[in-house]
């Protein structure tokens, strides 16, 4: 028998019992459009939330003083090494790389910040104009710190929008005089509490240039300093030349420790992916649940269609055919469920797509490769069983029943 | 052509083994036309079923063709049954979802004739048997007579050399068993060896020869003379 008059046939089988049928398709269908919308779903928050870390600036490293590297017994041990500072000429050495793009020298402490009879303790910031863009901040009024040369120190600061309204209140801060510790400095800009993000509250800080930040706080050692690499394939460049710039710089030791925000989006990443193959593997539960249920009505099937076993015995079809045909039957049912799925889950994804536009679902290629597939064998393996009994029916058995 | 030796064969039934074939020996030769009587229970239907290829026995030799086909594998008994057997049934066993000409077709795609052939070959067959208007048909649109007429093509379709007919009339009213049984007596005139199961005494005595079964042995085998 040809395989296409084996198909043929199998078809007719179906569209001849047609409940039978659209209950078996509408089983796969439901179990493959799980798959493909539970793991678009399971993307769509990884895809977020590295998208939101993207926004961060994922060029970006961070320069931090000390190692946090556990050495085991050596001679340097007894040497008594000291981290050494971070300075400001350390970081300003670290933009001569052609990996490197900007670099924000970052110095922070805490001072009395007092306009008029008001006063607040705030985090202070020391740092240079590149910082706004290494961090991806916007301004809501006013502008960043001026560019020009880090080490010189002027009397000017950003504020937070939060510092702003309790200080100021509803008085316009622009071009204000305030004092922070013991010197006055101009308000210049007001920092956008939009592109706030992780780790840095932006309403409440009050920004000043690097060189004010070290003689106000006191101190020449920087807290970190933020370097960010032209591209993102370049961050393992920039990285190699911060590490031979500061052992250069710092007689020969490694005592900077450097992390990349390549390395958390990736971890994060991770997490996401695990998390969308659990969930997708969950829902090739109700995959098999599917394929069960086709063993279920095949079996009934080969008990009705006994008589027809039996004729097709009788009129020269050994056992392999009959097993053939079921096997088709169970095949095109699983295949043609499967493509009714694929299309209910698409139809789905885009739909919560559409009630919710920030989240980026779409199923991910595998997801759909693996639903598909899962659905096909799921089909054809629980149909080995019904079409195994079809073939072994005894046909005299079969034909004696009408 | 059909050369049956020393055949047995026993079913077990509940806890009491019934002997439907017990040491059975039957020659038939190519184009005969032969009928088998007996009660029900005599085990003429089991003998068709040896004949058939659709049971085995448990002892003795079958030769078909001077073949012996009881130690044949599944498929190449599947491939007699297809090739060389046809089967005419009391309750026709059509497919009840396949049209005329789709029952008729239905050995030839096991078989794997193409599709154009298959055609050609359905269409002649319809024209014999009478058929021509009911190709469309399905099998609950036609009347028994005419379901056993396409169950007859069906057999037929593959040009087998025997002819095997469990009670073909069992299931029909006089006339169309008359008609039915017309058309397989025609068949038997152009050289099919014709076997005609049934305990219908006027049916039975219209072959040449006629083998009576008692208790699942042959009790006579005569040539007779069919009435006019």
């Amino acid at each position: 028998m040809k395989v296409l008059d084996t198909l043929g046939f199998a078809l007719g089988t179906l569209r001849g019992s047609r409940l039978r049928a659209g209950l078996m398709l509408l089983a796969m269908a439901i179990g493959v459009a799980s798959v493909v919308v539970l793991t678009s779903l399971g993307e769509a928050a990884r895809r977020y939330v590295t998208g939101e870390f993207a926004a961060l600036g994922t060029h970006m490293l961070i320069v931090l003083p000390g190692r946090s590297e556990t050495a085991g017994v050596g001679p340097s041990m007894f040497l008594s090494e000291t981290p050494r500072d971070l300075t400001l000429a350390d970081a300003m050495a670290l933009t001569r790389s052609s990996a490197v793009r900007r670099v924000a020298p970052l110095n922070i402490g805490s001072s009395p910040v007092s306009w008029g009879a008001r006063e607040r303790d705030v985090v202070i910031l020391g740092t240079t104009a590149d910082f706004l863009d290494i961090r991806h901040f916007k301004m809501a009024q006013g502008r960043f710190l001026p560019p020009g040369d880090p080490e010189a120190a002027s009397a000017v600061c950003i504020l937070g929008v939060k510092m702003r309204d309790e200080l100021f209140g509803a008085t316009p801060a622009l071009g204000e005089w305030l004092r922070i510790g013991d010197r006055r400095f101009r308000v210049i800009g007001i920092l956008s509490s939009e592109g706030q993000s992780m780790g840095v509250n932006t309403e409440d800080l009050v920004v000043i240039p690097v060189a004010s930040a070290q003689s106000l706080l006191n101190t020449y050692s920087l807290f970190r300093i933020l370097v960010e690499a032209r591209s993102r394939e370049l961050i393992p460049a920039a990285k190699e030349h911060i590490r031979a710039t500061i052992k250069a710089r710092h007689q020969g030791e490694e005592d900077v420790t450097i992390i990349t925000q390549d390395a958390v989006l990736a971890t994060f990443d991770k997490i996401f992916t695990a998390l969308t193959l659990a969930v997708g593997g969950i829902a090739s539960i109700s995959l098999a649940v599917a394929g069960i249920l086709i063993m279920n009505v095949m079996l009934i099937a080969v008990t009705q269609r006994t008589a027809e076993i039996g004729l097709l015995k009788a009129l020269g079809a050994p056992a392999q055919q009959i097993l053939r045909l079921f096997l088709a039957e169970a095949a095109l049912l699983s295949l043609i469920g499967a493509a009714l799925g694929l299309v209910l889950g698409q139809a789905s994804s885009w739909l919560i797509g559409e009630i919710y536009p920030s989240l980026p679902v779409g199923a991910p290629w595998w997801a759909v490769i693996a639903a598909v597939g899962v659905a096909l064998s799921c089909g054809l393996l629980f149909g080995i069983l019904p079409a195994r009994r079809a073939a072994r029916l005894d046909p005299v058995r079969a034909l004696q029943r009408r | 052509m059909i050369r049956l030796t020393n055949i047995h064969r026993r079913f077990q039934v509940g806890d009491q083994s019934v002997h439907a074939l017990n040491d059975v020996s039957l020659t038939i030769e190519r184009g005969e036309y032969v009928s088998i009587m007996g009660p029900s229970g005599s085990g003429k239907s089991t003998l068709l079923h040896v004949i058939g290829l659709l049971d085995r026995p448990d002892s003795g030799s079958y030769l078909l063709d001077k073949r012996d086909v009881t130690a044949l594998s599944d498929q190449e008994q599947a491939q007699i049954r297809g090739h060389t057997i046809g089967f005419v049934f009391q309750f026709f066993h059509l497919v009840p979802r396949l049209t005329a000409a789709d029952n008729i077709a239905l050995p030839m795609l096991l078989a794997g004739v193409p599709a154009q052939e298959r055609r050609q070959r359905v269409a002649r067959i319809l024209a014999a048997m009478n058929l021509a208007d009911r190709a469309a048909h399905r099998p609950e649109q036609l009347s028994g007579g005419q379901r056993q007429r396409v169950a007859i093509g069906r057999a037929t379709v593959m040009s087998p050399q025997i002819l095997l007919a469990d009670e073909p009339t069992g299931n029909l009213d006089r006339h169309s068993g008359e008609e039915v049984i017309t058309v397989l007596e025609e068949l038997n005139s152009r050289g099919l060896t014709l076997i005609v199961v049934t305990h219908d005494p006027k049916i039975g005595r219209r072959a040449k020869r006629c083998v009576r079964m008692v208790d699942g042995r042959i009790d006579s085998d005569a040539l007779q003379t069919p009435p006019p």
